[in-house]
């Protein structure tokens, strides 16, 4: 992966990153000289009290927000300096997202959920099925494919949700807090193949979580608070 | 077309309110498909004038007669290549309902005048031969299941025979075409010669309806008819005379300006599609707010959000125009439903096409604003709204 190495052996770079929301006439700071580097295959877990700013900055380590002020580089590319064009292109090619409430697209089977990313490809139907059938086989919902998300259990849901992530190979796994809408054994399952996904298939996967059982399963865990980061838990 | 699929599953989320919507275009392109055909019917006869055609009549009215020594005066005028007549008979077949028109002419002279009416020889030299023969429209011909030899009785509303009766009665000797689907062919012709002899002496007897001139150069056609009206100027009938195609646009306006009515209910019509469409455009983005989001996370640019949007909203209108238009040909392409009163009801192909066009055109005004809506969302604003 020479892109990632050209970034300083770090996949992801965040550097002196503040976020300002405005609020009619309040500014509010969430994220302030906030700094980050997560190697490629690494799996970080990203903790803190609720409106820490953890999904602010998964959404601009994701290319869905730009910061107020630093910069954010991710396999070798200053997200800052990409139209919203090119952003979303490049979205499309590096970045699998993982929401909390799944979000699938209820008109649509889990099959064609799956492909959605795969649209956006110059793949043709045949191909487009072939990556469709292998990503389900590796959640283990290939006989689920069929299935609309209402027929779904949540942990089935959460799994096509990772299968449309995965589906074009991305650089880049991001996961909004991918088991909090799960029950224990559920969010397990959907862990263990977080892990899997890290450990087997090489994928770098940040995800935000209230849950130290799942932090507990990432390489390194690092935790927000006020703006700012680091390696010990908030007191 | 990848994308078809998408698009098709968004139109059928919410099947009740798609259909109705549906529903709505549907009968505003049944009503369009309907009014064209009206229009057609009523103004149609002005597209198949000719230019070559002048058409002259009594300067008061229609309805007022002009003498038949008229027409060796007109054919003796610079520019006029010749000229014939013809005069309202006002008949009907066996009921009031069977209305079609009739009129006595001369025959070699009308079926010169009149290149569009496609006669088989031998059925006119039938028609020369026969004084009591009369030709009709295949359309006609077709409605009454005549054919050739039958004899048809003509009641009319406005000449008796000598012996007192309103009932003429006609042997049908041919049946006529036209050299257009636009050619009227519902009118039945018989012969001036019968008409003018066997009607009462003391009413009407060597007066015509109109005349029907033809021009040796169309360019110069204003300045012929401006010398007709002069040679019978100050004389007892007065003439008016003008091109054709104005002649029967006067008559079709009688019952008011056509196009107007028509345009009017129309817009009136589509106005109300574009806010019933527009609305149901706009509550459809407005619930899929984070599922647009979502889409935009996964790498859906802008353009490609708000081509979606726009082709949704287009296919939901297309759909219904296909539909409704397609339902107006098929009742259309059965007839005149009044029984004779609107001899040229049909669909044109060139309305049909309007048609399809408005439909795209309403779905693009439909969905440009909830399309532009969806384009301008921001992604983490939108994914909050899951």
């Amino acid at each position: 992966m020479s892109e990632n190495q050209s970034n300083n052996g770090a996949l992801v770079r965040v550097e002196k990153v503040e976020k300002i929301f405005h609020r009619g006439s309040e500014d509010i700071h969430v994220l302030a000289d906030l700094n980050l580097q997560v190697p490629a295959g690494e799996f970080l877990a990203l903790m803190g009290p609720s409106g820490s700013g953890k999904s602010t900055l998964l959404n601009l380590i994701g290319g869905l927000d730009r910061p107020t002020g630093g910069l954010v580089t991710v396999a070798g590319e200053r997200l800052d300096q990409l139209s919203d064009h090119r952003l979303a292109a490049w979205r499309a090619r590096h970045v699998g997202f993982v929401f909390q409430l799944y979000n699938l697209m209820p008109v649509l089977t889990a099959e064609r959920n799956v492909e959605l990313p795969l649209l956006l490809t110059h793949l043709s139907k045949a191909e487009r099925q072939k990556h469709v059938e292998t990503a389900l086989a590796v959640v283990g919902l290939s006989h689920r494919a069929k299935h609309y998300p209402r027929t779904l259990s949540g942990g089935e849901q959460q799994r096509v949700g990772i299968a449309r992530g995965i589906v074009t190979d991305p650089t880049l796994l991001l996961c909004d807090e991918p088991t909090g809408d799960l029950d224990r054994k559920a969010g397990n399952e959907i862990l263990d193949l977080l892990q899997a996904l890290n450990r087997e298939h090489s994928k770098t996967v940040i995800m935000v979580t209230h849950d130290p059982h799942a932090s507990a399963r990432a390489s390194r865990t690092v935790y927000l608070d006020k703006g700012q980061l680091s390696n010990e838990p908030v007191k | 077309m990848k994308f078809f699929h998408l698009i098709w599953c968004n139109l059928k989320r919410k099947k009740l309110r798609t259909s109705l919507t549906l529903l709505s275009v549907v009968v505003a392109f049944i009503l369009f498909g309907f009014l064209m055909a009206i229009k057609q019917a009523l103004a149609g006869g002005v597209s198949m004038a000719q230019q070559n055609r002048l058409v002259v009549r009594h300067k008061v009215s229609i309805i007022q007669l002009l003498p038949e020594s008229y027409q060796a005066r007109m054919n003796r005028i610079p520019g006029v290549d010749f000229a014939t007549h013809q005069t309202w008979f006002g008949g009907i077949y066996q009921d009031r309902k069977n209305f079609f028109m009739q009129n006595p002419v001369v025959p070699e002279e009308f079926l010169k005048m009149h290149p569009e009416i496609v006669l088989p020889p031998d059925q006119l030299q039938a028609w020369l031969k026969t004084r009591t023969g009369a030709i009709v429209g295949r359309k006609t011909a077709e409605r009454f299941h005549w054919k050739i030899g039958d004899k048809v009785p003509i009641q009319s509303t406005i000449w008796s025979t000598a012996g007192g009766s309103r009932t003429w009665e006609f042997d049908l000797v041919g049946i006529y075409d036209g050299t257009k689907k636009e050619t009227d062919t519902t009118p039945l012709f018989f012969r001036y010669d019968y008409f003018d002899e066997e009607r009462q002496p003391n009413r009407g007897r060597g007066l015509v309806g109109w005349y029907t001139i033809r021009v040796k150069d169309p360019t110069q056609a204003a300045e012929v008819a401006r010398r007709v009206d002069q040679e019978f100027e100050n004389s007892a009938a007065e003439t008016k005379t003008e091109p054709e195609g104005a002649f029967v646009q006067a008559w079709a306006s009688q019952i008011g300006n056509i196009v107007l009515i028509v345009a009017a209910i129309l817009a009136t019509v589509f106005f109300t599609i574009l806010l019933v469409t527009g609305n149901t455009m706009a509550q459809a983005v407005r619930e899929r707010t984070g599922e647009l989001g979502v889409l935009k996370a996964i790498g859906f640019t802008n353009a490609q959000i708000m081509s979606l949007v726009l082709a949704e909203s287009c296919l939901l209108t297309t759909l219904g125009g296909m539909l409704g238009l397609g339902l107006a040909w098929l009742v259309i392409s059965r007839g005149d439903p009044t029984s004779g009163l609107l001899p040229l009801f049909s669909f044109p192909t060139r309305d049909l096409l309007v048609g399809l066009a408005i439909s795209i055109v309403l779905g693009l005004l439909t969905g440009i604003f909830p399309a532009l809506q969806a384009m301008r969302l921001r992604v983490a604003d939108a994914l909050r709204r899951m």
